[in-house]
């Protein structure tokens, strides 16, 4: 056997779906150490995983959907109104240490729902998901506009930041909510029955009907899943930035979630993914805008790059097959 | 090599993960003969043609085409060779109408962009007309019966020029006369020069209609030779390497327990006013034409199918079932007659399979792989279900054991009423009996049995009475000495008894 069969019987035994990312990951990392001298210092590399958090985090409930056999669109004008409406209550409320926790609740119960009515209209309406949630992306979105009057929505609290800017143990706060948040999930997605059921119905939805499963619940439940993680990024993003911008806000994040949970290996069909995977696709993403913008390429340049990713990891998946 | 062999192949094997399930073939096919292959589930035999038709490769091994080596790397090269096969599981898109179907992917052009839609009809009316079927090329794939669907998928494969036509189990979803057509059809490819590789379970066909018959067990050559030659018994023992026993176990008498009650059961359009008593121990069997409505009633009855009137009542207590989750909570089971679209999640693990109904039995919240793994294992041993480990997908098995999962999955919750829906069709004698002997040990345990069976054998040899439906309702039960096969057939047609059709 010579040295490129050999090589070929050892991309034979990589299971590209669950360790390709990982792989993957690896790669770019000593790619990015030798490009740049300052790759690996710390500061970058929090930065980096700061960055992704965001739309990371949004990337684990999108998970549970795509797996599920569906998919959401609205995520990006969900933050968008959510993280909004959530500064207007904390402002409502003086923008003290209450006022905080106030913002914080109103902005899960707002993600809850707005999750809540997405999956209500696919599974009672029966509508297509892509069709649903293309249809809610442009509602949150213009309800966004109409309250902010296309403006911004700007926080009064001088307090607020200190929750999105913070960091414990030298590690950002939404790093930390990240990491913990994607525990959990793959904790949820594997070992609990709901992460099984998850997976049945993407699987093929009429089998798991007939295995007395309610099917639509668990539809139903991915999206509530979803809204969650939304409120969640749109509380970091806002006491981040101290503000919500109506017409910036969260533009683009379903195209990163989406990337993050189908670069992680995540199958587009359905019926199998992992969470962990997510969390390594959206911090290849990271990297390898953090790269572009080491080595200086045009920022105009960069989607082209970040489209490439995407599809050359969804070839490598579907070459293995 | 001589002439007239048109494929040979030397040393042909295949293997899964590790699991050997072709080992060592070497063939000779001659042409325009009609070779059957038969053997167990997982004797290999659905493994070697898909390897004849490139659906899968071979781990080592050659195949020769009329003298050449060939490597069969997809479906398309063996096209190009001349090798078609009708595949067990339909192939057809069901929105597209005839024609459409028969050239799909071989289209007759106009110019360089226009369909020629013209020559094709014309084309698939002749091959239609030499089937002997009066389906019209412009029918919509999704309005024709199970019969229908097999001649259009015949007409595709003998469409272009076909040297080699493999069919996996044809006539299991065919009722009598059509397997004659079948049978009359296969003839004439045969004189026309076209060799033929014949796969089923039902030996009796086998002898009639092969030249030569090869059987394979364990993914092991047993023997090659002429059908006229072997006779039912000592194919039956070949393939199971012994001596086959009794294949039906005796009847249990039930108690006078009712224990599933329905009356006046209607689904709109599918299911009449259909009412019956279940005693408990019983193997109450259904009869009935294709159509006639027995699914729909099992599905009615587990409530995935709206119930338009009726009511089902358990020991007594009338009960609520508007779904699944209903059905399995009063301890009703359903083992559908379509595994791979309804029974078993093929790209699942066994083990996951198994626990998937009852997963709320063992678990509130958090799983336990070592609890769901012992699970399986139990059912792997108590069902001889062959298989790499309980963390094999069940795509890699053979449909006798996927067949088994399916069983397992389903009886997992331990249910009371136990529906099974044609449960041996497409699988082998062996596999048949231990179904027979399984259900057997259920009904001994106190558990119900709905048997919803076109093998009118199977229904006189297991169940205890036999309701027979016709066109949505149920025109006679029988008992005793009544159950005969001539008796259940005059129901079904509607010589005797019931509503007139």
């Amino acid at each position: 056997m010579n040295y490129r069969d050999q090589l070929r019987t050892l991309w034979k035994k990589v299971d590209v779906e669950k360790h390709g990312p990982l792989f993957a990951l690896l790669v770019l990392f000593i790619l990015s150490s030798i490009a740049s001298p300052y790759f690996l210092q710390t500061r970058n590399i929090l930065n980096i995983l700061r960055q992704v958090s965001y739309t990371g985090i949004i990337g684990l409930g999108m998970t549970f959907i795509i797996i599920s056999g569906g998919i959401d669109l609205s995520v990006g004008s969900m933050t968008a109104l959510v993280g909004g409406l959530a500064i207007m209550v904390l402002n409502y409320f003086g923008g003290g240490y209450l006022a905080i926790v106030a913002a914080v609740i109103a902005a899960i119960i707002l993600g809850l729902l707005a999750g809540a009515l997405n999956g209500l209209i696919v599974t009672k309406g029966k509508v297509a998901p892509f069709i649903v949630t293309l249809g809610t992306m442009a509602i949150f979105r213009s309800l966004t506009l109409y309250i902010s009057n296309a403006g911004e929505f700007r926080s009064s609290s001088s307090l607020y930041p200190e929750l999105g800017m913070g960091a414990i143990l030298g590690i950002p706060v939404p790093v930390w909510i990240f990491f913990a948040l994607a525990v959990i999930g793959q904790i949820v997605l594997n070992r609990t029955r709901y992460g099984r059921y998850v997976c049945a119905v993407g699987s093929n939805e009429k089998v798991a009907l007939y295995s007395a499963i309610n099917t639509d619940l668990v539809k139903f439940l991915s999206y509530v899943i979803a809204g969650f993680t939304v409120a969640v990024s749109a509380i970091l993003l806002s006491s981040r930035l101290n503000s919500i911008s109506s017409s910036n806000a969260g533009v683009n994040f379903e195209l990163d979630a989406i990337a993050a949970v189908i670069i992680g290996g995540t199958s587009m069909s359905g019926g199998s993914g992992t969470v962990i995977g997510t969390v390594i696709g959206a911090v290849i993403l990271g990297i390898v805008n953090n790269m572009l913008n080491m080595l200086g390429v045009s920022p105009y340049l960069q989607g082209t790059v970040k489209g490439l990713v995407i599809i050359g990891a969804v070839l490598i998946q579907h070459k293995k097959r | 090599m001589p002439r007239d062999i048109l494929l040979k192949t030397d040393r042909l094997t295949k293997e899964f993960s590790g699991v050997r399930v072709l080992n060592e073939i070497n063939l000779e096919i001659r042409r325009g003969e009609i070779l059957g292959i038969i053997g167990e589930n997982g004797a290999g035999k659905s493994t070697l043609v898909k390897i004849l038709n490139g659906t899968y490769t071979p781990t080592y091994g050659q195949i020769y085409f009329e003298g050449q080596p060939v490597q069969i790397k997809d479906t398309s090269v063996a096209k190009r060779l001349g090798i078609s096969m009708i595949p067990q599981e339909f192939n057809l898109i069901p929105e597209l109408n005839v024609y459409e179907n028969v050239f799909l992917g071989q289209e007759y052009q106009r110019g360089p962009f226009l369909l020629d839609t013209r020559r094709m009809r014309a084309k698939t009316r002749e091959l239609l007309r030499e089937l002997n079927t009066t389906i019209s090329p412009d029918e919509k794939i999704q309005n024709l019966s199970v019969a229908g669907k097999q001649m259009v998928e015949i007409a595709k494969a003998i469409a272009q020029d076909c040297k080699l036509l493999i069919m996996d189990e044809p006539t299991t979803v065919l009722t009598a006369p059509e397997v004659e057509t079948l049978f009359e059809l296969m003839r004439r490819l045969k004189q026309n020069g076209v060799t033929i590789i014949y796969i089923s379970h039902k030996l009796k066909e086998v002898r009639e209609i092969c030249d030569r018959v090869l059987i394979l067990r364990d993914g092991d050559f047993v023997s090659l030779d002429p059908a006229d030659s072997l006779d039912l018994r000592t194919m039956a023992n070949r393939m199971v390497g012994r001596e086959v026993g009794t294949i039906l176990p005796p009847k249990v008498t039930p108690s006078e327990e009712v224990i599933l009650e329905v009356a006046g059961l209607t689904v709109s359009g599918l299911v009449k006013e259909v009412s019956f008593q279940l005693k408990k121990g019983e193997i109450l069997g259904f009869a009935g034409l294709r159509g006639a409505g027995r699914t729909e009633l099992a599905e009615a009855i587990i409530g995935v199918r709206k119930k338009t009137a009726g009511r089902i009542s358990i020991a007594g207590h009338e009960r609520r079932i508007n779904s699944p989750v209903d059905a399995v909570r009063n301890r009703i089971a359903y083992l559908s007659e379509d595994r791979q679209g309804i029974g078993i999640l093929t790209n699942f693990e066994l083990a996951k399979n198994v626990t998937l109904v009852s997963l709320p039995k063992y678990f509130r919240f958090l799983i336990n792989p070592a609890v769901e793994k012992k699970r399986a294992e139990y059912y792997v041993d108590t069902f001889g279900i062959k298989t790499g480990s309980v963390y094999t997908r069940v795509e890699y098995l053979s449909g006798g054991n996927q067949q088994k999962v399916s069983l397992a999955k389903s009886l997992d919750p331990a249910p009371l009423i136990f529906i099974v829906d044609e449960p041996t069709r497409g699988i082998d004698v062996n596999a048949k009996r231990e179904v027979y002997h399984f259900l057997h040990e259920l009904v001994e345990s106190g558990i119900s049995c709905i048997l919803i069976s076109s093998e009118l054998e199977e229904l006189v040899g297991m169940a205890n009475r036999v309701a027979v439906m016709r066109e949505g309702s149920l025109v006679g039960i029988l008992e005793g000495d009544q159950i005969t096969e001539e008796e259940i057939m005059y129901y079904a047609t509607g010589v005797t008894g019931g509503v007139s059709a």
